[in-house]
């Protein structure tokens, strides 16, 4: 089913097939989220209820959506490698974490920002940031395992299975989360749950979600096509593709 | 032909060990591998016995690709590599006992075996209350046991002693004459009654 | 060389092992009594609060203990090249991780389900929360085996494993956390739990059937 993507798993044809996703992706999303959060953080109407605070939303509501989003990237690249046992799948896995665990630590520290105005506490153990904060350390935890073998291979292996173990766990641990907050109910009700928006309030969202998104992409394409000259360092074409570099700067 | 690899390459923490590497290994024959330390013999021996992968290449076992016949081929090989295999807590019968059940040994007595390695007496005790030299001739015991044509064996000569030697020796010219083939390396140099051993030799690369 | 008698052969080993190596299930033994006494000495006795938290205390202190003794589960093995050995026989590694996992649960989560009376004493439990603690450890212990073979299995090569070990856990403890000590809180309250213990039992299934898969492909890459 897959056959038409046999040749991209090769590592040169993928690096020069990133580099023109790349060159697309990243002024795209860039240009998308300064137009998504100028829109949202500056010119849209007050919230009756929240006044100018809930603004934030337009920030954490895409990278919480996001973070959980390359979490599943990361697990489908990590089981792409395990079953298919394609290498330039577990180069990905690494090339993703980072991403994830930084669009993690934006929602986590927006949602503190958000909290403030709202309970007068930067931080609530609330589920949505709960769950945000041990996404964070399933992230982190990939990426410690990752780093720590002497065998660069091994730990991209060991990664792919924590990977693929973490994505099972993550559904049981996001309604575990849910059902302790329901027992443990404290007299703050959250509202980050948003049954009806107004649709100037919309489009701003949904475009931040589409440029985080992008962002994303991007960046997943650079650091993938970093992590694959790191790994195929001892061969020619790399050699060949960083003489050529060279020569283009002199 | 037993085993062949074609254009296998290795590469380890961005070192290139070897590539393009070819190599064959026949029935009644015994190859040893050679080369300075860290060419890369321990990690050629491993991709053979299919512990590890090869950055490119092939591996042929009775002319199918591993890839088809790994469970045939694993049924066929013997491994023993730099580390003894033998748990120190237990005694050498408790370890000839474990190994029985996992790799399918010959059943036979344990005893006697035991003694022909020149271990009367220390049957029963802890193995890590053995020397290196003796723990050694217990990893080596499962050579007696096992049925499996292809040995892949590395430095198995280490910390053992001249009658160990040449009972080891003596026993891998025995294997051979029914047919089976020997893959070694040693920093010792090799002499098998009876065989010649041929040599490829594995090029130190920066 | 089937699946049973590897697991037979090494079950009958590791059980042997644990009897002559009697610190592997005693120290981590002590080691969760020790926590346990600790939390009233950090905390006050006062015996209320001890009640309310003594649900959260126990699991994390069985959660600790187990952790403790994780890291040896497959090492020994890696370091003297038996798990080489049998990786390069492909002998059944299924049947060999569950018997490391089940010798595991007796060497680490069997003593504490002996040892829970004692919490009733230190930590002034009913006897309805006692009865749910030792529900909740028969169900959550062999989850928390399950578990720590899973870290070990997947750090056996790394350099600092032990910390990694609890720092990949510790995500994936949560749910077995949440549940046990709400069903315990629970029982302290003379309400029913028996839904907290069906989720845990679930949980249970859930990951006998996928977890020895997943131990068995981190033991493969760590030898090779």
């Amino acid at each position: 089913m897959f056959k038409w993507l046999d040749p991209y798993a090769k590592p040169q044809v993928l690096f020069a097939t990133l580099l023109w996703w790349q060159r697309g992706l990243m002024p795209l999303s860039i240009v998308v989220l300064l137009l998504g959060t100028i829109w949202g953080l500056g010119f849209t109407p007050a919230d009756y209820q929240q006044g100018d605070s809930y603004r934030i939303i337009h920030v954490h509501v895409p990278a919480a959506i996001w973070s959980m989003g390359v979490y599943a990237w990361m697990a489908i690249a990590a089981f792409i490698a395990l079953v298919w046992q394609v290498k330039t799948a577990q180069w990905a896995i690494g090339a993703i974490a980072p991403i994830g665990a930084v669009y993690t630590l934006i929602a986590l520290f927006t949602g503190a920002a958000w909290g403030k105005p709202m309970w007068g506490t930067w931080w609530v153990w609330d589920a949505r940031l709960t769950s945000e904060l041990i996404l964070l350390f399933l992230f982190l935890g990939v990426m410690a395992l990752q780093n720590a073998f002497a065998d660069r291979q091994t730990g991209d292996k060991a990664a792919a299975v924590l990977a693929v173990v973490g994505v099972v766990n993550l559904p049981i641990i996001h309604y575990s989360v849910e059902w302790w907050n329901t027992l443990h109910q404290g007299a703050t009700i959250t509202k980050f749950a948003k049954p009806s928006m107004d649709p100037s309030m919309l489009w701003p969202l949904l475009i931040c979600i589409l440029g985080f998104a992008l962002l994303f992409g991007a960046l997943t394409c650079l650091r993938l096509r970093t992590a694959i000259l790191q790994h195929e360092a001892h061969r020619p074409w790399v050699r060949q593709y960083v003489e050529e570099q060279q020569d283009a700067k002199l | 032909m037993l085993l062949s690899a074609r254009q296998l390459s290795c590469v380890r923490q961005d070192r290139v060990l070897f590539e393009q590497l070819d190599l064959q290994l026949h029935a009644s024959e015994v190859l040893q591998i050679a080369g300075k330390n860290g060419a890369g013999k321990s990690s050629l021996l491993r991709i053979l016995a299919g512990l590890c992968e090869p950055e490119d290449g092939e591996i042929y076992y009775q002319q199918l690709p591993l890839a088809q016949s790994a469970d045939d081929y694993a049924d066929n090989l013997c491994f023993i590599g730099h580390l003894a295999g033998v748990q120190p807590q237990l005694t050498a019968l408790e370890n000839l006992v474990f190994w029985r059940a996992c790799f399918a040994l010959k059943p036979a007595d344990d005893w006697a075996l035991l003694a022909t390695l020149g271990l009367a007496g220390l049957e029963d005790i802890p193995c890590q209350q053995l020397s290196a030299g003796q723990q050694r001739r217990v990893s080596l015991a499962r050579l007696w046991l096992t049925s499996a044509q292809i040995w892949i064996l590395d430095e198995p000569f280490t910390a053992l002693d001249q009658s160990a030697i040449a009972a080891l020796t003596a026993h891998i010219a025995a294997h051979c004459s029914q047919g089976g083939a020997v893959l070694l390396t040693s920093h010792q140099p090799v002499d098998i009654p009876g065989y010649a051993v041929r040599e490829f030799m594995l090029e130190y690369r920066w | 060389m089937s699946h049973i008698a590897v697991f037979r052969a090494t079950l009958e080993r590791e059980l042997k092992l644990l009897a002559r190596q009697k610190a592997d299930w005693v120290n981590p033994l002590l080691f969760f009594i020790i926590i346990l006494t600790l939390f009233p000495l950090g905390v006050g006795a006062k015996p209320n609060l001890l009640r309310e938290i003594a649900p959260g205390v126990i699991w994390i202190a069985a959660l600790l203990s187990v952790l403790l003794g994780a890291e040896r589960q497959f090492r020994q093995d890696y370091r003297d090249g038996v798990l080489e050995q049998l990786v390069a026989a492909r002998a059944p590694l299924l049947g060999y991780s569950l018997a490391k996992i089940a010798a595991g649960w007796i060497g680490s989560g069997l003593p504490l389900i002996l040892v829970s009376p004692l919490l009733a004493l230190f930590l002034g439990l009913s006897a309805e929360a006692l009865l749910a603690v030792v529900l909740t450890l028969l169900l959550g212990t062999p989850l928390l085996s399950l578990l720590s073979a899973l870290g070990a299995a997947l750090t056996l090569s790394a350099d600092k494993g032990g910390i990694l070990l609890a720092l990949i856990i510790l995500p994936l403890y949560i749910p077995l956390l949440i549940f046990a000590s709400a069903a315990v809180e629970q029982a302290g309250f003379g309400l029913n739990y028996q839904a907290q213990l069906a989720v845990l039992a679930a949980m249970l299934c859930v990951a006998l059937a996928l977890v020895p898969i997943a131990v068995q492909k981190a033991l493969k890459l760590n030898v090779g």
